[in-house]
């Protein structure tokens, strides 16, 4: 039992970190039904954003994660701009390829400029202490993810539920005409979306450097793919199921690496992805309503 | 207040309006009737600039309105409440009211605003927390005219506002038209119900295949053979 619930404990924290990429998967999805398979990868930009910060301007963590989400924040719009809008009126399948097409372009530009080598986050980033509780053991660095993952979820929520910018993103991925005929900028507000999506994925890529210690320019694939898994658990496009999706996750992955092997913690990932599309593929939060015509 | 003169619009190939003309007086009822695909939907459409004519112009009080967003258009005072109401279906009663009020930032003006339409649908007041996608036909309706006014338009563009209602309500939704006209904005409303279109607008259109082929007063136009036949059911 005890161990059952130190896994638990772990599972928290790499759940929470999945669960802020997955809100920028399900929110890009909710507004342009569009899967921004480069979200990891804006994670992973936001990883070394973080790490320099630390490394070479000698910040301390949170203002090394306000950097990173800041900068990230303009990467995910400018990359919208770019690449997504002038296919909005195409086929989902061209912005779907397009969307790969930038999560190779960024890996691989990472990759060029800053070579393929793994880089340890500095320890002065995060000075670790473990804590014992109940006789669990609660690191620094795990509290740290978790709190800091769920303040920025209650943000999140407050935005979307309470302000009237964060009311004019739900108008706009009901309806993008009845939305512009509120007065609504359409476009403005899909620039919002992908500030703040990109931005949680920043705040995840410094956890993840702190949660693993060690960042490198393909960081973003498989921890982007299981947020990916997350958001369609939850209900692609339903800003609850995605956190929801991220702690189920996290929490299975760290079972799974618990109890049976950590070889099998991916497979059981897509398992799970594999399991859903064939019992309920609108995902646990999901209504059974099909496609807007 | 509004002419729009000889637009041509395009849907693909075909050609939706042909060099379509209507001008709306300020303070009156303009009704445009036709039958299904007639092209009423799409002149509203872009009179609010969701579609762009190739040629031709639209000025809203003598300023053009083909090369102006539809969000900046909403901001001028022309305000539509599009075909099948489309209110924000997971959204409350309340935020549907204020997401008409998007532009505005006269805060204690948008509270008065609020209270005049509950005071016109007190359905709405009763149900503001409740979603949008929860309420009944004639409700939506409501919400969807409720929150059009919330924009405090000068021009109201309704598209079908009778769609799919039940004759009571119809009536009703009529009374409301007049009255909101009584109260100073000016309207232009599409409908296939000829009939109670008629019975309230100053002027009238009739709009086939893309092309106006009668108007006039809402009284000649009741009293045209060529309306009975083909519009008013013999």
């Amino acid at each position: 039992m005890q161990e059952f619930l130190q896994q638990m404990v772990n599972g928290l924290s790499l759940g929470a970190i999945y669960a802020l990429i997955a809100l920028g998967y399900t929110m890009v999805y909710g507004i342009i039904m569009l899967i921004n398979f480069a979200h990891g990868d804006i994670m992973m930009v936001g990883a070394y954003i973080g790490f320099f910060a630390v490394a070479v301007l000698g910040t301390n963590i949170f203002v090394a994660m306000a950097l990173a989400m800041v900068t990230c924040a303009v990467l995910g719009v400018v990359i919208e701009k770019v690449a997504y809008k002038p296919l909005r009126n195409s086929t989902r399948i061209a912005a779907l390829i397009t969307a790969i097409g930038v999560s190779l372009f960024l890996e691989y530009t990472t990759i060029f400029f800053l070579t393929p080598n793994q880089r340890v986050y500095p320890a002065e980033a995060f000075p670790v202490t473990n804590y014992h509780v109940m006789g669990l053991t609660l690191s620094s660095k795990d509290i740290f993810v978790f709190v800091s993952a769920v303040v920025l979820m209650i943000i999140l929520q407050y935005i979307i539920k309470r302000t009237k910018t964060g009311k004019a993103m739900r108008a706009v991925s009901l309806d993008k005409e009845a939305a512009m005929l509120m007065g609504i900028n359409v476009d403005k507000t899909i620039s919002i979306t992908f500030a703040i999506g990109s931005a949680l994925a920043a705040a995840a890529g410094v956890m993840m450097g702190i949660y693993y210690n060690s960042i490198n320019p393909l960081m973003g694939i498989i921890p982007g793919l299981k947020a990916f898994v997350a958001a369609v658990l939850g209900g692609i496009g339903i800003v609850p199921g995605a956190m929801v999706g991220g702690f189920v996750m996290g929490i299975l992955e760290t079972l799974v690496s618990g109890y049976g092997s950590s070889l099998y913690r991916d497979a059981v990932a897509f398992g799970v992805l594999i399991i859903i599309l064939l019992i309920k593929p609108t995902g646990l939060f999901g209504k059974n309503t099909g496609e807007k015509v | 207040m509004l002419e729009v003169q000889e637009i041509d619009v395009y849907y693909g190939a075909i050609h939706a309006l042909k060099k379509l003309s209507i001008s709306v007086e300020e303070g009156s009822i303009v009704t445009l009737i036709g039958a299904n695909g007639a092209g009423k939907t799409t002149t509203l459409k872009t009179i609010s600039g969701l579609l762009r004519p190739r040629s031709g112009s639209i000025k809203f009080k003598n300023q053009e309105l083909t090369n102006v967003p539809p969000e900046k258009i909403v901001g001028l005072g022309i305000c539509h409440v599009p075909e099948g109401r489309r209110v924000f279906p997971s959204m409350t009663v309340m935020e549907n009211l204020e997401m008409g009020a998007y532009l505005r930032k006269d805060k204690k003006q948008i509270a008065k605003d609020l209270e005049t339409v509950f005071a016109r649908f007190p359905r709405l007041k009763e149900r503001q927390k409740q979603l949008a996608g929860t309420l009944s036909g004639g409700e939506q309706q409501m919400l969807a005219i409720g929150r059009a006014l919330m924009a405090n338009p000068q021009l109201l563009l309704m598209d079908e506002p009778s769609m799919g209602l039940a004759p009571l309500l119809v009536k009703e939704i009529f009374e409301i038209i007049k009255d909101i006209n009584a109260r100073g904005t000016t309207i232009l409303l599409v409908e296939q119900n000829a009939n109670m279109a008629l019975s309230i607008a100053d002027k009238a259109y009739v709009i086939e295949t893309g092309e106006i082929v009668l108007q006039g007063t809402a009284q000649e136009l009741m009293n045209s053979e060529q309306v009975k036949k083909a519009y008013l059911g013999g």
